[in-house]
This record gives structure tokens, sequence and C-alpha cells, in this order.
């Protein structure tokens, strides 16, 4: 493929907006005087930044990426991972569950853990997630080198250490409230970075109509009906109907319910924001307000995808065809930038996705550091120390992850299939969680070792699963069906992650609730109180004018996921 | 600690200044009849500037 030339004001562009991450860094260096103020920014940050820091930590380049390659591949249907992958979820955690992680005065997810049920569900739990993180930044740092590499021909090897090199310095210098408040520029410098690159694509192509009917000619060359890739709904009666595979029942419990409410609801990348937040409303907040620029986040990155195959459809050789003779969907957004954006824009497009690149990674790394400092080291290798020594395992925290990112890009090149390996963990883990934590704050009859035992039988129960099925037309081993029998054939791939996902939430919530009745309370009323539903003042916000009340941002929220539902069934 | 809208307006503003001043200098070498770097230049501009004002203004 034609590689895409970078003029001087491109690279200017550049090299101005890594001065201001490294400004703000620099900045708010002096402000960092305690372990507090590092991990969790001294708990004063206002709701609109832990707002959009929510957002932007969860937009790395995977995400903007990978989002914009199931726009191509899926069509509007890719959608559902933020009308009924997120809303409802991030609705669920700013009203229902931030009061008792910002309330119980957690530092973070595994502590909450600990104070409701016990150490060796905190250890679990932060041992699998420091892992995760690590190798998740990695990959997202493998991923964006590649990119470089095969769309610019940058070295991959220059473009892994400048990217970690940076993310290094910023965070080291000013802790979690650096890394937030560069999330908040990458944020908008993303916003304006794409949003002419899609503007362009629509005028080109005849706006809406245009695109529809240029679908249309995807879809049927595909074999499904003309608005296959145009309609988020309509074709979900039968996997068979539509691109991605899936049923109506399938999306909602699988994606909807059992992976949306696992990650929004239980990741620490994402709900250390929240908890960074300034007061208990601004902690309520902050998902909800994330959740608005995250309804119309698919014109920014499933629409590029669209756009992309609906050319390549029509005028052909958009799109570099893969080594397996299919387009390759992952250059849908690079490509776009390429053919609609003259140098200037083409520096601030590549500028936008750089940012969405460190974005991600600076918040898999704030988080790494504090699980690590707090739930690890803190708890299980050097209790008692002073705060000072805590705040220098959180610097030497913080190098170490960019350090292990750095390996786990690198090991990422030597085996092709690790981010399917990392994913389906992630899957594994991930997937019962949120049963826990349901019963968790909503029961407080929930004990310890149930809590423990539910989220390993979860994990186990994932794992049978995807070993004993298969999608169709795969081959035995990473993509299902490693245990030899295959008992059940899906018809996509994504419709196996849901399903896995529904088996995993299903067996940890009954063996937790089966194993609670028959095991013995080791937490008191008192003790509960500030963890549990039921046991916890209730939040009244009748002080506050109605329209800045958190439930009437909730319900706004639902409603206009609702309405996008209906405009695109 | 620090108003983030003085980082974001400073940067928005140049890099607004810089695609206007670029947009205006440079030939049709636009692929629409869009001089594209001067009007999303003016985009960014006056984006960076309402930033900046908020700031000073707190």
């Amino acid at each position: 493929m034609e590689r895409i030339h970078l003029g001087a004001l491109d690279y200017t562009l550049l090299a101005i907006y890594f001065a201001f991450v490294l400004g703000i860094g620099w900045t708010l260096r002096r402000f960092v005087k305690s372990s507090e103020d590092f991990f969790l920014s001294g708990r004063s940050i206002p709701a609109w930044i832990a707002g959009l820091a929510f957002i932007s930590a969860n937009l790395g380049a995977q995400e903007v990426i990978g989002m914009g390659a199931s726009g191509a591949k899926y069509g509007i249907m890719t959608s559902h991972f933020y009308w009924i992958g997120a809303m409802p979820a991030m609705v669920f955690v700013g009203l229902f569950m931030m009061p008792f992680y910002y309330g119980s005065r957690a530092r973070s997810v595994p502590e909450y853990l600990k104070l409701r049920f016990d150490e060796k569900t905190r250890g679990l739990n932060a041992i699998t997630f420091a892992v995760m993180t690590v190798f998740s930044s990695g990959i997202s740092m493998y991923a964006l080198a590649k990119l470089l590499e095969l769309v610019l021909g940058w070295s991959f090897h220059a473009s892994i250490i400048l990217t970690g090199v940076i993310v290094l310095i910023y965070i080291f210098l000013g802790g979690l409230t650096s890394a937030i408040y560069n999330e908040v520029l990458q944020f908008f410098l993303i916003v304006l970075g794409f949003l002419p690159l899609v503007l362009l694509g629509l005028k080109d192509i005849g706006g809406w109509h245009g695109l529809t009917s240029r679908l249309a000619v995807v879809a049927t060359n595909a074999g499904f009906e003309p608005g296959a890739w145009s309609h988020s709904w309509k074709y979900t009666d039968a996997a068979t109907h539509n691109p991605m595979g899936v049923e109506w029942f399938g999306l909602i419990m699988g994606l909807g319910f059992a992976m949306s409410f696992g990650y929004w609801c239980t990741d620490f990348l994402v709900v250390q924001r929240a908890m960074a937040a300034g007061s208990m409303t601004a902690a309520r907040r902050t998902p909800l307000i994330a959740a608005i620029p995250k309804m119309f986040m698919p014109v920014l990155v499933i629409l590029p995808g669209m756009l992309a195959i609906g050319m390549h459809a029509t005028r052909g050789g958009f799109l570099p065809i893969g080594s397996d003779g299919q387009p390759n969907y992952n250059l849908a957004i690079p490509m776009l930038l390429a053919h609609y954006l003259p140098t200037g824009l083409l520096g601030l497009g590549l500028t936008a996705l750089m940012a969405s690149f460190m974005s991600g990674m600076a918040g898999n790394v704030t988080a790494f550091n504090t699980v690590w400092t707090y739930d690890i080291y803190q708890t299980f290798i050097r209790p008692g120390q002073s705060d000072s020594h805590y705040l220098r395992m959180g610097h030497a925290a913080t190098v170490f992850g960019i350090l292990a990112s750095v390996v786990a890009a690198y090991a990422a090149t030597r085996f092709n299939n690790i981010n399917d390996i990392l994913q389906l963990v992630f899957s594994f883990v991930n997937g019962p969680l949120f049963a826990t934590f349901l019963l968790g704050m909503f029961w407080k009859r929930t004990t310890g070792h149930a809590a423990f035992y539910g989220l390993l039988t979860g994990t186990f129960a994932a794992a049978m699963h995807y070993g004993l099925t298969l999608s169709h037309g795969a081959v035995p081993g990473i993509k299902g069906g490693f245990l030899g029998a295959v008992l059940h054939v899906y018809p996509s791939e994504m419709a196996l992650n849901f399903w896995t996902a529904i088996i995993a939430w299903s067996s940890c919530f009954v063996t937790t609730l089966v194993i609670s009745l028959f095991t013995q309370r080791t937490k008191t009323d008192d003790e509960l109180r500030g963890l549990v539903y039921s046991l916890t003042p209730k939040q009244s916000d009748e002080a506050m004018p109605w329209y800045k009340r958190p439930v009437t941002l909730a319900v706004f929220i639902l409603v206009a996921s609702a309405i996008l539902n209906i405009i695109f069934w | 600690r620090l108003d983030l809208r003085l980082p974001i307006g400073l940067m928005f503003s140049l890099f607004g200044a810089i695609l206007v001043v670029y947009g205006f200098v440079s030939n049709r070498a636009y692929r629409l009849g869009i001089n594209v770097n001067l009007w999303w230049g003016l985009v960014l501009l006056v984006f960076g500037l309402v930033m900046l004002w908020f700031a000073v203004r707190k």
C-alpha cells in the first residue's frame, strides 16, 4: 500500500501537542505531595473534568481503530457497543454504585472488595487486574506502532520509545491529576481532529442518503438484505440475517448486560476517574457527564468505517486487501485520513490518533500503579510504611508499568494472536465480576467465601463454555473448541463472546448466592454501613435544582439513547 | 491547581492560527473545492479563544 507522507507542518502540530502534554505534567508536579495526590488527585477533580477523563481513558487507539474497523465490517450495528453496551451501565454506576465506591473512601475497586468481603477476594481481583492492564497497555502500544510503521513508515522501535517516554514523563511528574487533565485535552483533540474527516467523507459520498445507498451494495454483495449495514435492530430477529451474526437476546443480555456492566461498573481504569472527583455529587455525575459525549461517539469512530466500506464497495480499492483476501478493516480511519486531509489537517488527524493512544495508555498505567501500590505492595509485601514510601513506590510502579507495557508490545510481535488471548482472558475474568458487585452491594447476606468462589466458578464456567463451543467457520483453538469436543456451533465469533459472558455472569451469580446461604457472615451491619444499599443512608438531591440532579441527567441519557435506537432501528 | 481551560485554549488557538495562516498562503493543492485548512483552522481558533476567554474571566 502507498504510504502517507507528512509535511513539516504536520510534524509541527504533533510537536506542539507533545509540548502541551509535557507542560501540563510539569506544571502539576509541585502539587503532588502525598500518595493520595499522586494516586487519587487528592479527590479534588471537578465533575466536568472527571467526566471527560472517564470517557477519554476508554477512548484508546484500540477503541478508535477497532470501532472504525467494526463500522466497516458490521455497519451501524456497531453502535450497540455504545447505545446498549455503555449507556445503561454508565447510568447504573453513576446512580447506584458510586455512592458505595466513593462513600466507602476505598482508594481502588479491589480495596472496595476488601472492605465489603475479604482479603482473598481483593487479592484475586487486584492481581488479575494488574496483569491484564499491563498487557492491555502493551498491546495498544504494539497496535499503534504497527499502524504508524505501515501507514507512515515510522520505525516500530522509535514509535514505542517516543510514546512510552512521553506518557511516562507526564504521569511520573503529575500523577493521576496529570493523566486526567491530559485526557480532557486529548478528548477535545480527538473530537476536533476526527470531525473534519467525517464531514468531508459525508459531503463526498452524498450525505446519509448517499451512504446508505452504497451500504446497500455492500450488504447485497455479502448476501444480506440491502438495509443490513444501516439498521441496528431490524435484522436481529435471527443471527443469520445480520453481518454481526447475533440475535436480539444474546445482544441485550450478553453485550447490554453481562459485558457492559462488567466493564463500566467494575473496571478500575474508568472508575478511578470518578473516585478522584471532588465530592459525592461530582463522583455520581462523572459517569453521567461522560455518557453524553459517549452517546455521540459513533459519529466519530463508527461512521468513518461505514464511509470507508461504502467507498470500497463502489469505487474499488479504497481499503488495502489483507492476506485473507478481505479488506483490511483496521485501516479504515488511516485511509480516510490519507484520502481527505491535506497537509495541516492531516497533522491534526494524526495527532488525534496519537492522543487517543496516549489517553488509553495513561489510563492503564495510572490504574496499574494504584492497584499495585495499594492493593498488592502495601497489602501483601510492605504494610505499615510511611506515606512518602508509598509515593516513591507509585513513581517506581509507573516506570515499571511503562517498561512492562513495552515488553508486552514486543511480546505481541512474537505471537500473532496475543491480542485474541488477552481479550479471551479478559472476558473470562471480567464476565463474572459484575455479579459479585451486584450481590455485594445490594444483598448484605453475601459472604466473602461466596464472592471468592463465585468469581472462580464464573471464570471456570466461561472457560469451559468457550472450550466446548465454536463459532461458524472457525477451527478449534484460540477461537473456541479447544477442549476437543464441540457441543454447539454459534453463528459468529461475536455471538460466542456474548454467550460466554452470559454463562460467566450467570454461573457466578448462582454460585455466590448459594454459597452465601451456606456460609456464615463475617461482617456485621455496622461494618457494612456505606458498603451495602440497605444499610447506607440514601443520597438526597433535594437541595439541588431539578436540572442538576443526577437522576435528571440519567433520565435524559436513557431517553436520548432510546431515541437514537429508534432512529437507526 | 491549574485552570485546564488555559492550556486547552492556548493549544487550540495555536493550532487554529497556524492552519488559518497556512490556508491563506498555500495554493489550491484543498480532494471537494473546500480550503479545509482555512475553515477548520477558523473553527479551532474560535474554540480556543472561547476557552481562553472563559479561563481568563474565571
